[in-house]
């Protein structure tokens, strides 16, 4: 399958790759890893009649640790999530994340800003960062912006990015100790998007109950959801088994999954219930329970 | 647009238009047909070769995107005439039938090998995951591999 033609654009920095943007605006995609732009294309989904390629530019990958953040560069490879030490020990959501991402070749090139700026309900990223509570930083013509990842995704393959904004880091906030996440995935083959998948993050007080609580739903919905009442029934609580099974069935409520080849409504929905239960055992384990 | 690499350490250059794929790029305008296309849609693998050491899908990827890099395809393997271990276990093992994934497998195998030279079945079958194979030679495939790493391991190549 060959793509429509297009003018191709590889910015050396992110002020003329914005200036690049502000003045191509709607007829400009933005190139990273390629992995779900470059299917879309060959599909003639997607046309643009102009690609602008970021991986040229210096600056825009790495995974760095300090003053109460992670900060993750939006070029940053999905396989260095998984080959990062400081990943596994100490963000096992992330980790466990990176390990699950379409198949080891496509999570070579896939990035961590395009698999969140694509907006598709689909991927895994986005679940993980709402359950983290991360933030998005955009740079513009006009300069840096910084969106709650909350609030970043408005709509099926939209965001609150701006055409003339490129997605430059993630960031996350560094969980304090007796902390844990965990990430789990139902798919029908290495490299299929979810049945359906949860991203839980828990941290414990010193009295055992749970003082932070993020949950995030994977293709279940025609956005990412953050499943704020399942969350909200844990938050002061113990993470017992009572506990934790009504946080789950108000995941499945929050769910609003489409029948398709994965499967029916009601199936999803119970296996959101099924996923987030092991997922919020899995982090209160992790986290020291 | 002009295009230089690099492709199993021979300097190749070409004009391309900016749609053209690399496996494009590699079969019909450098005649490197080694590598192969398969589903065409990331799935399969099947066009697995290596930039700067690491497997991609040449199906999902700009032939420009490539300029500048270093390439290795399926036929940097055999060296003066000489099979790679890997070559030789895929032969030794049966782990080819078809034999239309078997240049992916190949370059997804040597990338692996050199992070991992001495994997489980089960590291072998997690690192081959992104790579099918409609003959579902699977098993063959993994003792082509671990026959490949002990052979390297004796200092076969």
């Amino acid at each position: 399958m060959i793509p429509a033609a297009f003018e191709y654009h590889a910015p050396s920095t992110i002020a003329e790759a914005t200036a690049l943007l502000a003045k191509l605006g709607e007829d400009a995609k933005v190139l990273s890893g390629g992995q779900s732009l470059i299917p879309l294309m060959k599909l003639r989904l997607a046309n643009p009649a102009h690609v602008v390629d970021i991986n040229g530019i210096p600056g825009l990958s790495g995974i760095r640790e300090g003053e109460g953040l992670l900060r993750i560069g939006a070029l940053t490879r999905e396989t260095e999530l998984e080959e990062s030490e400081l990943l596994r020990t100490r963000y096992p959501l992330l980790h466990d994340t990176s390990k699950v991402i379409a198949d080891p070749l496509v999570r070579n090139l896939a990035t961590v800003g395009g698999n969140l700026a694509h907006g598709d309900p689909a991927n895994d990223h986005p679940a993980t960062m709402l359950a983290l509570g991360a933030e998005i930083v955009a740079v513009g013509p006009k300069g840096e912006r910084r969106m709650p990842i909350a609030s970043f995704f408005t709509g099926p393959f939209e965001t609150g990015l701006k055409p003339d904004e490129i997605l430059v880091e993630i960031r996350v906030p560094t969980p304090p100790a007796r902390s844990g996440g965990a990430y789990l995935k139902l798919e029908r083959k290495v490299g299929d998007f979810a049945t359906a998948a949860v991203a839980a993050q828990l941290t414990l007080s010193g009295d055992g109950t749970c003082a932070y609580v993020g949950i995030g739903l994977t293709n279940v919905g025609l956005t990412p959801i953050k499943a704020t009442k399942a969350e909200a029934v844990l938050r002061g609580k113990a993470p017992d088994e009572a506990a934790i099974k009504r946080a789950a069935e108000l995941a499945a409520e929050a769910s609003e999954p489409a029948a398709d080849l994965r499967g029916s409504i009601e199936y999803k929905r119970d296996l959101v219930r099924i996923l987030t239960a092991r997922a919020l055992r899995r982090a209160a384990e992790r986290a020291g329970r | 647009m002009h295009v230089n690499l690099t492709i199993n350490g021979e300097q190749y250059e070409a004009d391309v238009e900016p749609r053209l794929l690399l496996v494009h790029l590699l079969r019909d305008v450098l005649r490197l047909t080694g590598t192969h296309i398969g589903c065409d849609t990331t799935h399969c693998g099947a066009c697995t070769i290596l930039m700067d050491g690491r497997p991609v899908k040449s199906c999902t990827m700009f032939a420009v995107q490539a300029r500048g890099k270093q390439l290795m395809t399926v036929e940097g393997l055999e060296q003066n005439a000489k099979l790679h271990p890997l070559q030789e276990g895929f032969m030794a093992e049966h782990g080819l039938q078809c034999g239309y994934c078997t240049p992916g497998m190949l370059m997804t195998s040597y990338a692996f090998l050199q992070k991992n030279p001495k994997p489980s079945e089960d590291d072998v079958r997690w690192a081959i995951s992104g790579n099918l194979c409609r003959c579902t030679g699977y098993v063959n495939i993994v003792k082509a591999v671990q026959h490949a790493a002990a052979k390297i391991a004796q200092g076969g190549a």
